[in-house]
């Protein structure tokens, strides 16, 4: 068992001739928010997907939460929650059963599927749509929804991915306070973005550039290792060298 | 097994929140059994002939008379000469044509024998055979009447009331109703089509939504995900199954002489095969489209060579051999054993012991195909 919420050893993976995630090595400790950047197509996703069994890696390896991603895949399964870059709840249920389905799944009480309704609902202010569809219901809400739902049966580590992709910026802010909470409870974090600016509120950062991670550490780490002002800076330099 | 209620609520949930589904389910395949049950017969009923009179006479008019009165013939053409005779067939304003050669009625009169002609557009080879049984029916009736026989005539032509007499008597459907015949496998069909279409598009669907992926980064079981998948659509087809039958009984009167638990008991089972194809095939396709394809394609030749529409017995060996690991024959093959002929367990053991095996081995490869991984 290794103390570390995620660890990645020379993790790749290739479709065809094109290597999408080329052996990042990296890892992240328990109650990190962990903040994965890159344009797109910079292979975020690619190599989240292989950290929650969704994709097998082409070579490395990985634990997450002490276990191996390939041969424990199941256990992996039980200790992290995952929000998904394209919306994953179910249109067609409102909100109270997409809550009861995923309680459900994971094994929840009854009795525990009510209370933390109530609470999760409470927390984004969601109570009044609690029989809507959750169709009807807008993005910014719809994404905190699948945010908490991906909490609902208390991870030790969630993956974001892109959560605050096409949301305004006052759910955004919200979003971050949200992904704080979750951390200060001790869950531990990856998520996502190209966004730079949320970047500065992580622990510790990553950025990708072409499938290997060209940069790492607290956001300080790294604009002082390229003596950049922002991160900003750094990104252009590393994504278009010659530029700035 | 508390997970899998939990998943089984949700789909029963979608289905009925979503109206095309319903009217999928509930609606169409009553519509289509009705509809297809009238159209799909192969009872004769004033089939449309014409009537070449070349003789003209007294026995050839009475002929004509018992044709039309048997009420399975309609007179389309009755004309003297054989002008626009076979623009008529080609046409298909006519099935067949019966031609009444000049001195038919002298030469019954002096020879007691004469030839008659019955020409039939013989690409509908089905009907065509009916058709001409038909006929002949009506024609050795008129024979044995007149006290004679009208022996072979030309070329093509049919021989009538040989001094044999061949009477053939269906057995177990003695009335010759065909609707008794065709509800068992309309009903089958229909049932295959919606069940084995509503489980594999489901999942396809959840692939292209993206909320599979959600499902698999729970800790399901892949287990669990198949029964979860399987029985809601299973319950369903059972209910489709049992209207359709219901409505066989009720307004087509099918006779129900044999078990009626066993029939539910064999559907059961039939279609956990049924769906097990509908989860076996969404687990390697990608979309809802490619989904469609593949199940349309498995699906046209497990209906056509079950022996709904051409005999089993009459196809190559080959064919023979495939239609003996088709699900769709053996379970056309039980119900019309168990509602028509009232056959029992023995009847009825071997085919559905293959069903079960079928059930078993679908279900299995279906799981172990099942990828909680994206390809």
């Amino acid at each position: 068992m290794s103390a570390l919420a995620i660890d990645a050893r020379g993790l790749t993976r290739r479709f065809g001739d094109f290597t999408a995630v080329d052996a990042i090595t990296f890892h992240v400790a328990q109650g990190e928010v962990f903040g994965f950047l890159g344009a797109n197509g910079a292979g975020k996703t690619t190599a989240m997907r292989m950290l929650i069994g969704l994709l097998e890696p082409s070579s490395g390896s990985a634990t997450v939460a002490g276990y191996d991603v390939v041969r424990d895949a199941e256990a992996v399964r039980r200790n992290i929650g995952y929000m998904s870059q394209k919306f994953s709840l179910y249109d067609d249920l409102t909100v109270q059963e997409n809550i009861t389905l995923y309680g459900g799944i994971y094994g929840l009480t009854n009795a525990q599927i009510a209370e933390r309704t109530r609470k999760l609902l409470g927390r984004i202010g969601l109570e009044h749509a609690r029989k809507e569809l959750v169709r009807r219901i807008p993005l910014g809400w719809k994404q905190q929804l699948a945010f908490s739902v991906a909490l609902l049966h208390q991870p030790r580590i969630i993956f974001l991915d892109e959560p605050t992709g096409g949301v305004d910026p006052i759910t955004r802010r919200r979003f971050w306070e949200m992904i704080y909470e979750t951390a200060a409870t001790g869950t531990t974090v990856l998520v996502t973005t190209h966004y730079l600016d949320e970047a500065e509120y992580c622990d510790r950062l990553s950025i990708m550039v072409d499938g290997a991670i060209a940069a790492m550490g607290t956001p300080g780490e790294v604009k002082g290792a390229f003596g950049a002002a922002s991160l900003d800076e750094v990104f252009l330099r590393l994504t278009r060298p010659g530029a700035a | 097994m508390r997970t899998i209620l939990f998943l089984m609520r949700k789909e029963f949930l979608q289905v009925f929140r979503d109206k095309a589904t319903v009217f999928q389910i509930f609606f169409i395949p009553v519509a289509q059994l009705l509809i297809l049950t009238n159209a799909a017969t192969f009872d004769i009923k004033r089939t449309a002939l014409a009537v070449v009179d070349e003789d003209r006479s007294t026995v050839s008019a009475g002929l004509v008379q018992r044709l039309e009165g048997g009420g399975r013939f309609r007179i389309a053409r009755y004309q003297p000469t054989t002008a626009g005779i076979e623009s008529a067939l080609l046409d298909r304003e006519v099935t067949a044509v019966l031609r009444i050669p000049h001195g038919f009625e002298e030469g019954l009169v002096r020879e007691r024998h004469a030839p008659v002609q019955l020409q039939f557009n013989a690409e509908e080879g089905a009907a065509a055979g009916i058709v001409q049984a038909a006929a002949l029916a009506v024609l050795g009736d008129y024979a044995r009447e007149l006290g004679v026989t009208l022996p072979r005539g030309a070329a093509g032509a049919m021989a009538v009331g040989a001094p044999l007499e061949l009477r053939t008597q269906g057995w177990f459907n003695p009335s010759r109703n065909y609707k008794h015949y065709m509800v068992p496998a309309i009903l089958v069909s229909l049932t295959t089509i919606i069940g084995l279409l509503l489980t594999a598009q489901n999942i396809a669907r959840e692939k292209e939504l993206g909320t599979l992926d959600q499902l698999n980064v729970t800790p399901i079981t892949k287990g669990q995900f198949i029964t979860a998948k399987l029985l809601p659509f299973w319950i369903l087809s059972l209910v489709i199954f049992t209207m359709g039958l219901m409505i066989g009984k009720v307004v087509f009167g099918i006779p129900t002489r044999g078990s009626v638990p066993l029939v539910f008991f064999s559907a059961g089972i039939y279609l956990v095969v049924a769906l097990g194809i509908g989860l076996w095939i969404s687990t390697f396709t990608r979309t809802q489209q490619q989904t469609m394809f593949v199940a349309l394609f498995i699906m046209l030749i497990y209906l056509l060579m079950s022996g709904l529409f051409t005999p089993v017995e009459s196809m190559p060996r080959w064919a023979q051999w495939m239609a003996e690991v088709n699900p769709v024959k053996h379970f056309v093959f039980i119900m019309r054993a168990v509602l028509v002929k009232g056959a029992g367990w023995e009847t009825v053991a071997k085919p559905l012991a293959i069903l079960a095996a079928g059930g078993v081995g679908v279900l299995a490869l279906a799981v172990r195909q099942y990828s909680k991984q994206v390809q």
